[in-house]
Order: structure tokens, then sequence, then C-alpha cells
């Protein structure tokens, strides 16, 4: 079976294509009529709480569950009817680090090159590529066992591209790491786009969504809600949030009413904590102001920073209602501190 | 054809990953060299003086059953390490590459059984240095071997089978163990049924595990020994037969 382009030869070509993708199972709806592009050499991401269907978007795509309708193309093959092709121009990097504690890391990434069917010369030479791109070179005669979290986390993403994969699909990628090797990390993936990879990463967090996609499609309760760039989904949203505590829990109210004004939607006050948000369009701009107010009624903050809205917050202004995970808290006065007029 | 070079090839790298895992293990290595041989010489000189074993000595009568014992429990780490592929994520990978996806299954059961060659083997050595001799030529003891290696085979499908159904490495390991007592020390393994209450001698005498070990020892030891290989093999190739297919079924419906 040929491979299908999709596209003129100049035009942009799809790399992966969905439409109409359902998945349940037994009673649980895990895909609802999906529909998603993603164009070659671009990074995607799928935002979503855990439950919400991304994983099972991924596991479809990556010919290890099937979908019950819909169609699926990956490197313009489709997935049901030819999953032994898609295998062929694919990597996965799933939500566990998939390497064998058992194996080096060398011996690791050999297997897999061997089961790309790459003759032993070819997988050897590219696990050693990939050990000095990983940067895991040193540790590559050590049993994997003895790897930290983020090295394991390198020599599963080297095993996924030991295939010289184009599409590769990353299930949230960064997931328990810490703050520097997630950032390595990104930096990894932003590098294998600038090669030509396309990839499709799922992630909990918005700012890695940002910072990492060219387009985000946000997923909830196995539909997509929303699509489009980093910046067309924070428009929709609102920008960043000031965030701010004050000393004296008694003066919040007053640090509300000296705070009118200021930003681009309602502030919100907790009494109980004496946290105060401020959601903003550009955040640096209003700092400045937000202490003068402050400092003019004689008003104490013990807390300051600006942040990128929340999951929860983007979930909040595009279903009207809390992550799924945090459902059962919405009576609870700390979250609905989140809430923003939907208009605003 | 070249799918079917492919398969070899893919099952070779998955058997030679299986070796790797015993070699790095160390108490993968510690169950299936020292453990075993500690058994042997446990049972040769501190059991054996007290049990009767009529017209053999007790070394002879003792090294088949115990080859056949420590054949049978390691056959639980058949299915361990399968529950561990799953729960890590490892089988998602492999699914998600061009390989053949019965090379997984395949390649675990063979480096299992080269595993059980190795601690044979071993055994053997330990079993001759202690006094224990084949007494029935080279080809009998060639094929006393090669049936406990198929009783290997048969006991690490059903392995298999729990550890794709049950799933969680740590259960798996009680599962595929607890079971096992009452089948191997009811029956010849270490002591003549002749000696049991009824209804257990019942049980006993018609379990695959006397009757593969009843065959090898005849095997091994010749003289009035019958060697009665047909029930052996329908038992044996009967569990391959089912628990294969169910081992398969498992694995494709976790895809």
């Amino acid at each position: 079976m040929g491979r299908i382009h999709i596209g003129s030869e100049s035009g942009p070509k799809t790399a992966i294509t969905v439409k109409n993708a359902n998945k349940s199972y037994g009673t649980v709806l895990a895909l609802r009529d999906v529909d998603l592009d993603v164009e070659a050499g671009t990074i995607m991401a799928l935002l979503g709480p855990n439950g919400a269907g991304k994983t099972t978007l991924v596991r479809v795509l990556t010919t290890l569950t099937r979908p019950d309708s819909g169609e699926l193309t990956v490197g313009g093959y489709d997935v049901t009817r030819n999953p032994a092709a898609v295998r062929t121009v694919i990597g996965l990097a799933g939500q566990s680090a998939a390497i064998d504690e058992t194996l080096t890391g060398r011996e690791n990434l050999v297997m897999v090159g061997r089961l790309y069917h790459l003759d032993k010369a070819t997988a050897k030479s590219r696990a050693a590529k990939l050990l000095d791109q990983f940067e895991l070179t040193d540790a590559g005669g050590r049993v994997a066992k003895t790897y930290s979290g983020g090295m394991r986390r390198r020599l599963d993403l080297a095993a996924s591209l030991v295939g010289e994969p184009d599409i590769l699909f990353l299930d949230e990628p960064t997931t328990g790491l810490d703050p520097r090797s997630r950032l390595d990390l990104w930096e990894t993936i932003q590098g294998l786009v600038n090669s030509g990879v396309t990839v499709l990463l799922t992630t909990q967090y918005l700012e890695e969504a940002d910072y990492l996609a060219d387009r985000i499609a946000v997923i909830d309760d196995g539909q997509i809600i929303a699509e489009g760039t980093p910046d067309e989904l924070k428009s929709m949203v609102g920008g960043d949030v000031l965030e701010l505590r004050v000393s004296d829990r008694s003066q919040t109210d007053a640090a509300v009413t000296a705070l009118s004004g200021i930003g681009s939607g309602d502030i919100q006050g907790d009494q109980e904590t004496g946290r105060i948000t401020v959601p903003v369009s550009d955040g640096t701009a209003f700092v400045a102001q937000v202490i003068r107010e402050l400092d003019r009624k004689d008003i104490q903050i013990s807390d300051f920073n600006l942040r990128r809205p929340s999951l929860d917050e983007v979930f909040l202004t595009l279903t009207g209602k809390s992550t799924p995970d945090n459902e059962s808290n919405d009576e609870n006065p700390k979250k609905s501190r989140f809430s923003r007029k939907r208009n605003s | 054809m070249d799918s079917f070079k492919w398969i070899i090839s893919d099952t070779i790298v998955m058997t030679k990953r299986g070796l790797l895992r015993y070699v790095r293990l160390p108490e993968l290595l510690v169950f299936s060299t020292i453990q075993p041989v500690m058994f042997m010489l446990l049972f040769a000189y501190v059991f054996g003086g007290a049990i009767d074993t009529p017209g053999l000595n007790y070394i002879d009568y003792l090294v088949p059953g115990i080859l056949a014992q420590t054949i049978i429990f390691g056959s639980t780490v058949t299915g361990v390490g399968l529950a561990q592929d799953l729960s890590k994520g490892m089988t998602d990978r492999f699914h998600s590459l061009p390989m053949a996806r019965s090379a997984l299954l395949a390649g675990r059961t063979i480096s299992d059984m080269i595993r059980n060659f190795w601690t044979l083997m071993l055994m053997l050595v330990v079993g001759l240095l202690i006094g224990f001799r084949f007494q029935d030529g080279f080809f009998h003891a060639a094929e006393a071997i090669l049936l406990i290696l198929l009783l290997g085979l048969a006991f690490s499908w059903i392995s298999a089978s729990i550890g794709l159904a049950v799933k969680d490495p740590e259960t798996v390991q009680v599962a595929g163990f607890i079971w096992l007592f009452p089948l191997v020390f009811a029956s010849s393994v270490f002591v003549p049924v002749e000696t049991m209450p009824d209804f257990l001698k019942a049980f006993a005498q018609n379990s695959p595990v006397t009757l593969t070990v009843d065959a090898v020892r005849a095997l091994s030891l010749g003289g009035d020994l019958k060697v009665d290989i047909w029930p052996v093999l329908a038992w044996l190739g009967g569990i391959i037969a089912i628990f294969s297919t169910i081992s398969v079924r498992l694995y494709m419906r976790r895809t």
C-alpha cells in the first residue's frame, strides 16, 4: 500500500488527520466525535485534565488501541487498515518511561533499533548518536535501574527516536520531572521539530503547551472543546494572573476596592486567606501600579506573583466548569475565587 | 518470506533481552542457581535418611524429582516478567514498533527455557557430585532432560496466562506460586505416593507432575521402572496447547 500524500507538493502537508473519531470503554465514552489535523513539522499539544481522553487519542493514533469509528491517518496511513505501516513512521514515548531497567542505556537503544529492523551496525551507531545527543554517553554502559528520573525520561525519548520517526507521540513527557529537567526536555523537543519531526504531545500544563506548541487542542470529556494557537487560546481565556496576599486578612476588601479598575477582569478577594487575584492582559505593566495603589492605602502584602492562567482557569472559561478533578470542590470558596465572567 | 525472517529476528532479540535479565538481576540468578542446589543438598542429606524409597537409594530417587520441582517453581518468573512489562509500559513501546507481536511472548518463553536448561545442567553437576548417575544410557538421559524442559515450557505458559490476566507483578508473584506447592509436594517429587492417604494418593498418582517425574525417573534409572510416556505427553501437550492459546488471546485483547 502506497503512502497517500495529502495537500499539494508545495503546500503544507498534514501529518495526522482525525475525523469523527469515537472510542468507548464499556459505558465510558473516551473519545467523542474528535476532529483534529496536525500539520507536518509542527508541534500540537493536547491539553486536558486526567481522564479527558488525551491518552486514548494517543493510543488510537499509535495503533495500540482500535478506534470504534472514524477516519484516522498518521503519515498518510490509515491506523485501522494499515497499522503496520503506521508503526514504521512513528515514535512513542508513553506516560511511564518504557525502558528495560535490567539493560544498560545502550542495550535498550540497540534493542529498539533491532526491533525497527535496522541492521546491527546501524542500530549501534544510532544508539551511540542518541546517547550523545541526550547526554547519556557516560551512563550508556550502566543498567538503566541506576538512572535518575530525568535520565530515564531522556533514555525513553531517545528510544522513541531510534527509528528516526516522522511523527513523534509524547504522552505527558515531563510529568514527574524536576523544573531543570523539564526545561532541558522542552529544549530537546524544540530541537526535534526544527529538524522536521512532527510532534503530538499531551500535557496538563498550559505553561508547557504555551512554551512548546504551535497549536493547542483543549480536550475535555472526550471532546475537543477549543483548538488554536497559544495566543488565540490565551486571548479566549484572558492574559496572566497577578496573585497577591495581604498581610492582614481584614484588609482584603479594602485592597480589592483599592485595585478596582486595574487589570482586565473581575478582581477576586478571598477573606479567609487574604488572597487576591487580578486578571491582567499584560502582567508586567500592572505590577508597579498595583504596588503603588496598595502602598498608598497602607496595605501590607506578604506574597506576590505573576503567573499564567492555570488549566483550571482555562477550563472554567471554556466550559464554565472546573476541571473534573476539582468538580467536587465547586462549592469551595477557595476555588470560586478563580471565577471570571465568561464574557469578560 | 520476508516477514518470517523478521519474526525469527525479533524473537532472537527478545530472547536475548530475556536472558540478560538473568545475568543482571542477582535475585533471579540466585533463584535459578543457588536456591535449587541448596534444596537438593537439603533433601539429600537432611530429609533423605528418613524417607524410604524401596529398591532405590534416595539420591537416585531425588534428583529427577528435584529437577522437576526446580523447573516448575522457576516457571513463575515468566508471568512476573510479562506483568512487569505490562505495568511499566514496555508492552506499549513494543506494540508501537514495527516488530512481530508474537516475538514478545515467544522471546520470553524461549529465554526461560534456555535458563531452565542452564539450571538443569548445574543441578546435574551437583547431582553427579553427590552420587547420582544416569543408568540407562545416553539417549534415555537426553530424553529425560527433554521431558523436564517440556514440563518447564508447559508451566511457563500457565505462568504467562496468570501474568497476563492478573497484570500486577506483586500479585502475579503470589498467585503464580501458591498453587504450585500442593501440586509439587503432593506428587512423587520427594516421596513415593504410596505412603499418602487414599484421597491424596488418587490426586497425586494422576497429576502431571507425578506422571512426568515417574517417566523421567524411569528414563534415568532404567532397571525395573517402566516408562509410561504417552500420558505425560498428553498432559504436557494439552497444557501447552490450552495455555498458549489463552496467553495469546489475553495478550491480543490488551492491544
